[in-house]
């Protein structure tokens, strides 16, 4: 079981928590442009790193917000929380 | 307008459950329910509670409590659900009051209101757990850390309670309020009836 740091509510059980898949995914900037293919690159395929991942969580049984966490995908090591906009804690790649 | 029918007051969530629950003065552990309690849900961005948050705490004579903290010593409380997100409750029967009044303070007597102020007095109930015991009825489905060097008197939490969703707030030493939703109250209080077998 994780111990999750919400970066309002301080480390939580994982339950409290809903996972939200690879954090920094941003929409197309000119979705006119793009084909089938490149919708489905943005809409389908994420990430799947052996190691460090930036990923968003929403605390749902608590403050309900959304925020990102830097998660270790081997050993499930947390190095630590960010709300939207600020920057990712560093971590040895 | 006819008459109210027979049989047609009000009923609290758990008013069928009402003999079961320990409420012996100086027992190990007690529980009641604090039905109907007057609920208006507060939401304000950061730049309306600085503007207004000390308006509506100023309403409220108890001003608006910090992140993970409870505003409040009788009624009404104020507690922090989340940034920005206040539940303030009081008295049964007062929400009326209770919201033009926040609602004055968030703006509206000046004709544009800041924030969001929603009466939600029949979401939740309110279940006041106390006794020496009540801190271990509790670990037996809280995930919180309730120990008192993280967890002690005017803190609250939204957390999960025996798969509920409920505010914890601790009001005493030893003395709890679970505001837990209506329709979860039957399940919970059952869950804390089993849980205190042992210690009533």
């Amino acid at each position: 079981m994780l111990l999750i740091p919400c970066p309002w509510c301080g480390d939580r059980d994982e339950v409290e928590f809903h996972y939200g898949g690879q954090a920094h995914v941003a929409y197309p900037s000119d979705p006119d442009a793009l084909d089938d293919a490149a919708w489905a690159d943005y809409v389908f395929m994420r990430d799947n790193p052996k190691g460090w991942f930036r990923e968003r969580w929403t605390h749902t049984a608590g403050c309900r917000r959304w925020f990102n966490v830097v998660r270790h995908t081997v050993t499930y090591e947390i190095a630590g929380s960010y709300r939207p906009g600020d920057v990712p804690p560093k971590v040895a790649s | 307008m006819t008459a109210m029918a027979e049989g047609s007051a009000p009923r609290s969530a758990v008013a069928h459950l009402a003999p079961d629950l320990p409420d012996r003065p100086g027992g190990a552990v007690r529980l009641r329910e604090v039905a109907f309690p007057a609920q208006v849900e507060l939401r304000l961005d950061d730049e309306d509670a600085t503007a207004f948050g000390p308006r509506a705490g100023q309403f409220l004579c108890c001003g608006m409590p910090a992140p993970g903290h409870a505003a409040g010593a009788g009624d009404p409380y104020v507690l922090w659900l989340g940034p920005g997100w206040y539940l303030a409750v009081d008295r049964p029967g007062s929400a009326y009051g209770l919201l033009a009044g926040l609602r004055d303070a968030l703006g509206a007597d000046c004709g544009g209101m800041c924030g969001s102020a929603v009466d939600v007095s029949a979401a939740r109930t309110v279940l006041e757990l106390s006794g020496p015991s009540a801190r271990a009825v509790l670990a037996h489905g809280c995930l919180l850390d309730l120990h008192p060097r993280t967890f002690g008197p005017g803190r609250c939490a939204q957390t999960v309670l025996a798969q509920a969703q409920v505010v914890l707030h601790q009001t005493g030493a030893a003395d709890y309020r679970l505001l837990v939703r209506t329709s979860y109250a039957d399940h919970l209080v059952r869950w804390l009836l089993d849980a205190m077998t042992e210690y009533v």
